[in-house]
């Protein structure tokens, strides 16, 4: 059992919806609903879920760059939203991310030197042998090559600038790097090079990740922990191999079912969902998920099932009683 | 076995660049039958969008050259038609699903203006008939209340809907040929799953060839009948799906079916391909994939390996499976 490095409880963002010249409120979109999860120190837990389920915005607000409609993030036990001028300096040194796209993230008129530095000579100020001592390691650490710092980022491949991005969100050597759809963009034989890196990067400098991402057998195989989200909620939530292969709630099951099989003859029981994600600026009363649940019953549509321990993990679903007193969340 | 709907042989599209010549398509050759699916893979730049462009004659112009080779639809060469005789042929005996279905409908016209389209210049109905063939095509590919979908424009439409209006167009004729490239790349899980089981449908009921153009394995394995590996414009591997999965032979197919990470599996590390995708302006002479691959020989750098037959449709392009 490992320490815990960062604890959301009931995180939640609403974002106002205005109509008109007047900007007359039309509503909140409920982006995520009282959200509670923790990240060990040095662990990975991943955050599944189709778009619109409020993923990225958990993430942006771990990020410290969306602030919580209520809800609060401890990070190393104290409360962020406690924090002062320079304990949210600290924070932000310690939690980096690295996005998708990596031809978007990087400046294209930089060096990758220059890149990859730039936190250490905002944070640290360091002289100019000691920045590029710097910078050549952190570009070893992530297998480039030393004269990779004198070039610019359109003479590498998206391979490679994923590389630069995580070297950069490295410099500091941060306790926490949100991993956004990291290899999403990059061709399939080059996602395997970048996942092993991190992996690697992780065993060697004990970083944990919060990793995102909708490739749910990379997000199986990257992380210990798993949560799945559906429209602001978190519907199930528990350790990676319990979550991706046993899966409890009907909509983890639909949806490692419609996670495609790597063999034609590995044809798992296909479930089907029928209908579309309903819009978060009106989400079904009751569980959200009951529109689409193939298990449906009466209370669904009325009572919102809490996240209760089932087997070993967290579920918010009706369909197994509660055993123990319920978790709210 | 029938003779095929579709039979490519030997094509080749080069694109002329500042840089030099890109042979984007280099010697291709499959055949499809009716009610079969090709399943096209590769990573970008290895030329199967290009090979798909090259078949409805729609490489970009002037850079694109088809140079040669013969795309044969039901014995009829495409490649000899002229302008007119192809823009007959799309869309009534080969139809094209892209990946992102915005680029397919036109924002500032309804649904049902575009739906109607093909219907009205192809099989010339109007009034009545058409209208209700237009409701009928959108029920065919699952929308729910076909008639007030018709009058609705394509952005109040979510994406699995719109890729769903795509497909009904597509099917309109019915062709002979559809090519889907990448149809569900830009949809949710949930709802790939469902449009997958929807092509799968229509193919079914109207005995469609289909070319389905992926980099994604697992809707390989879940859709395909047969495999073709592309790499830097040439096939590498190709043969029946259960082959490919169960025993590969090409160094490309083998690292890329390691590569990926799989549900169930608890490998600490996944086989990474080494290095970098081929710069397809300066590809190195023999075989394009010898850089990367881990049984290079020195044959490899010096010869283009050729096609060798490995029984059962089963075919590689290795000098490791040359005959001894």
């Amino acid at each position: 059992m490992s320490a815990t490095l960062l604890e959301a409880e009931a995180l939640t963002k609403h974002f106002p919806v205005r109509r008109g010249l007047l900007g007359r409120s039309a509503g909140v979109v409920r982006a995520v609903d009282s959200v509670s999860f923790t990240i060990d120190a040095g662990k990975t837990l991943g955050l599944v879920g189709e778009s619109g389920c409020g993923k990225t915005t958990t993430s942006r607000m771990v990020l410290n760059v969306e602030a919580p409609t209520s809800g609060t993030i401890r990070f190393d036990g104290a409360l962020l939203s406690a924090l002062d001028r320079d304990g949210l300096r600290r924070y932000r040194r310690a939690v980096q991310a690295v996005f998708q796209d990596p031809y978007a993230s990087l400046d294209p008129r930089m060096r990758v030197g220059a890149i990859v530095g730039e936190p250490l000579v905002i944070n640290e100020r360091p002289d100019a042998s000691t920045l590029r001592k710097r910078v050549l390691e952190l570009l070893d650490l992530v297998g480039l090559p030393e004269r990779a710092a004198e070039l610019f980022p359109h003479e590498f491949s998206g391979g490679q600038r994923q590389r630069i991005a995580i070297a950069r969100a490295l410099a500091l050597s941060p306790k926490l790097v949100v991993l956004d759809e990291p290899v999403s963009a990059l061709d399939v034989s080059i996602r395997a090079q970048i996942l092993n890196l991190l992996r690697d990067l992780q065993r060697r400098l004990g970083v944990a990740y919060l990793f995102i991402a909708h490739d749910l057998a990379a997000v199986a195989h990257m992380s210990h922990a798993i949560a799945v989200m559906y429209l602001g909620r978190i519907v199930e939530l528990g350790a990676a191999a319990d979550v991706a292969l046993r899966p409890k709630h009907p909509y983890t099951q639909a949806l490692f079912s419609a996670a495609l099989p790597l063999a034609p003859r590995d044809r798992r029981e296909e479930i089907i969902l029928s209908g579309e994600i309903p819009s978060p600026l009106d989400p079904p009363p009751g569980c959200r998920f009951h529109t689409r649940c193939p298990h449906v019953m009466d209370r669904c549509r009325t009572d919102e099932p809490p996240l209760a321990p089932e087997s070993g993990r967290l579920v918010a679903c009706h369909l197994y009683p509660l055993t123990t007193p319920a978790i709210r969340g | 076995m029938s003779a095929p709907v579709i039979d490519v042989r030997n094509l080749r599209t080069h694109i002329v660049t500042r840089w030099g010549t890109i042979k984007a398509v280099d010697g291709v050759s499959f055949a499809v039958a009716e009610g079969e699916t090709l399943g096209l893979v590769g990573e970008s730049g290895s030329g199967k969008s290009m090979t798909c462009l090259s078949i409805l004659r729609l490489t970009p112009r002037p850079a694109a050259r088809i140079l040669g080779g013969q795309v044969l639809l039901d014995g009829d060469d495409l490649l000899t038609k002229s302008a007119r005789e192809m823009q007959r042929i799309r869309g009534k005996r080969v139809a094209m699903i892209l990946q992102d279905p915005m680029s397919s409908l036109n924002p500032v016209f309804s649904i049902g203006m575009q739906v109607r389209e093909p219907l009205a210049s192809y099989h010339g109905l109007s009034g009545k008939a058409l209208a209700s063939r237009a409701v009928e095509l959108l029920g065919a590919v699952g929308i729910s209340s076909p008639a007030a979908r018709l009058r609705a424009f394509p952005h109040q439409l979510s994406g699995g809907m719109r890729q769903r209006v795509v497909g009904a167009m597509a099917i309109s004729a019915p062709p002979r040929l559809l090519i889907a490239d990448e149809p569900t790349t830009s949809l949710d899980l949930t709802i790939q799953a469902q449009y997958l089981r929807l092509l799968k449908e229509l193919q079914e009921r109207h005995r469609l060839a289909m070319i389905f153009v992926t980099h994604n394995l697992g809707i390989v394995a879940k859709m395909c009948d047969r495999v073709a590996v592309m790499y830097a414009g040439r096939i590498v591997e190709a043969g029946p799906v259960e082959t490919i999965f169960a025993a590969p032979r090409h160094p490309y197919t083998r690292a890329l079916l390691e590569s990926v990470p799989r549900l169930g599996a608890q490998t600490e590390w996944l086989t990474a391909i080494d290095g970098q995708p081929p710069d397809l302006a300066a590809l190195p002479p023999g075989c394009a994939f010898a850089p990367r691959c881990a049984h290079a020989m020195e044959r490899c750098r010096a010869q283009e390996p050729p096609e060798f037959a490995l029984g059962a449709g089963h075919a590689s392009r290795c000098w490791l499976d040359a005959p001894a």
